[in-house]
């Protein structure tokens, strides 16, 4: 692998950029792979990089359906913080914002990781209690939390509408300085590059079609490129994880519903940190390219279209405007969806599977991006070991049907339903 | 946004309506413990046409069943709740 650095970004300049090498191969599958993962996003690449890199095992194969990071990894509002109250959900979360401090250097490739900083509002006395505990059992667990209080929010923030007659009033809210943003694009790429270096096939184009089974177990995958046999074989497809599941006759404990996303015409910098309301269901921020980046809530039905309802965007803008009046000015430049893979309790599912050598990585709702690299971690130590790793465990396929759910606001599909 | 013709009031935006569940996820007191899990949580989840329970929230009110592809969002059938769906 070409090394990234200063000195090659000098040598390329001088000599009219001539001297880059392609990123990663362009590999035709092999007959036969240590371990397959379907789906070629940011957590399906760093699986494969951590399989190659933590354990060792490169004979692996990424399949993508059509270019990588093209999907959900793509789609994304790339907000990455690790604010949950659950144990199960901090922990996951928190070795993925630490894995995310390291990433660009473990990768020699700059995923623009800004630690500007992940505010949730509060509206009312209620939201201020939850958010305070959220806050408490964060610190508990050493993760970095602090209470926001009206003149700190008027010095940080000074667009917000902190007004009493403001349409959602704010009375406070709970900051985690090291959450932030990173480039989604660059994750995938990042991801790819490394691994590919390492030995992994990077196969792009390539659809799975079937799965074929011998007495109850998976031996390999039928694809637009042809048969290829694995020992092992990981589905990562979130959006679509239950048509690829349902490949090996398995059906799963989740509902594909749309999200949203919407970026203004890139202004100045105006919001420096990620400003969330879960009051509301609204989140802002400013992309590099200085755009306002803006979700909200999912479309509310499922289907696989990635076309949003455009009342939603009526909507999301309404919320964005009411905190911040500022952005009332400004034009929508874009707006595009993702197929979500919305779990009933409203968190992932990283584990075995009851069809022997079949694996899966999905569920992640709203929150897939900020775990990729602890997604990656996690799922790589399964395939490898043939079981999940502590952090992992609790995210099993089986919790919904023996109750162990982790249900951080109880909301899956439904939030509008909390 | 779909246009969804409620059999009482005729043609209305998507907006004032509200998606319920999957037609076969309806739980029923009598559930066995495998039914009342595939109801519950292993849906069907289906990527093309299938019966949804629907409700006319800002309408009527009415508990609607809408036949509908969710792959490219095309309707054949609302109908109401207490009305059989063809088979």
């Amino acid at each position: 692998m070409q090394r990234y650095s200063a000195l090659s970004l000098l040598r390329g300049g001088l000599n009219g950029q001539k001297s880059w090498q392609r990123a990663w191969r362009d590999p035709a599958p092999k007959a036969h792979y240590d371990v397959i993962i379907i789906g070629g996003g940011g957590h399906g690449l760093a699986t494969a990089y951590y399989l190659a890199k933590v354990h060792g095992i490169r004979n692996v194969a990424v399949l993508e359906r059509s270019w990588i990071g093209g999907g959900n990894t793509g789609r994304n509002t790339t907000i990455v913080r690790s604010n949950y109250r659950q144990p199960a959900l901090h922990n996951l979360f928190e070795f993925s914002l630490k894995l995310w401090e390291g990433m660009s250097d473990d990768l020699n490739y700059n995923v623009m990781f800004s630690q500007r900083g992940a505010m949730f509002l509060g509206h009312s006395d209620s939201d201020m209690i939850r958010l305070a505990e959220r806050g408490d059992a964060m610190r508990a667990a050493g993760i970095d939390a602090e209470f926001m209080t009206m003149d700190q929010l008027r010095k940080k923030l000074p667009l917000l509408d902190l007004s009493d007659n403001a349409r959602y009033p704010i009375v406070g809210a709970l900051n985690q300085p090291r959450g932030g943003t990173a480039r989604h694009d660059a994750v995938a790429w990042g991801y790819a590059r490394a691994a590919d270096a390492l030995g992994v096939d990077v196969i792009q184009n390539c659809e799975v079609l079937g799965m074929d089974m011998v007495g109850g177990r998976v031996t390999g995958v039928q694809t637009t490129r042809g048969t290829i046999g694995a020992d092992r074989v990981g589905i990562c497809v979130a959006g679509n994880s239950g048509q690829v599941a349902a490949m090996a006759d398995l059906r799963l404990p989740i509902e594909s519903h749309l999200l949203q996303a919407f970026v203004s015409e890139p202004v100045k910098p105006m919001i420096d940190m990620v400003i969330m309301s879960q009051s509301i269901h609204a989140y802002v921020s400013q992309s590099d390219k200085g755009e306002i980046v803006m979700g909200g809530d999912p479309d509310l039905y499922p289907t696989y279209s990635q076309r949003g309802r455009p009342d939603r965007i009526e909507g999301v803008a309404g919320q964005c405007i009411a905190l911040f009046p500022a952005l009332s000015r400004l034009r929508m430049l874009r707006s595009w969806a993702g197929t979500t893979d919305m779990s009933f309790d409203g968190s992932p599912i990283i584990g075995t599977t009851p069809v022997e050598g079949l694996y899966l990585n999905g569920g992640w709702c709203y929150g897939g991006f900020k775990a990729t690299p602890a997604s990656g971690w996690t799922y790589a130590h399964t395939l490898a070991k043939g079981e999940p790793h502590a952090l992992n465990a609790p995210f099993s396929l089986d919790r919904f049907e023996t109750g162990a759910t982790i249900d951080e606001t109880g909301a899956g599909p439904m939030p509008h339903h909390r | 946004m779909l246009l969804i013709a409620c059999p009482n009031c005729g043609p209305r935006a998507q907006a004032e309506f509200s998606f319920e569940r999957p037609l076969a996820s309806i739980v029923t007191p009598t559930e066995t413990l495998p039914d009342l899990i595939q109801k519950l949580f292993t849906r069907e989840n289906p990527r093309g046409p299938s019966w949804e329970l629907w409700r006319h929230t800002y309408g009527c009110a009415g508990w609607l069943k809408v036949h509908r592809d969710t792959h490219n969002h095309q309707i054949s059938a609302v109908l109401p709740v207490d009305m059989e769906t063809p088979s």
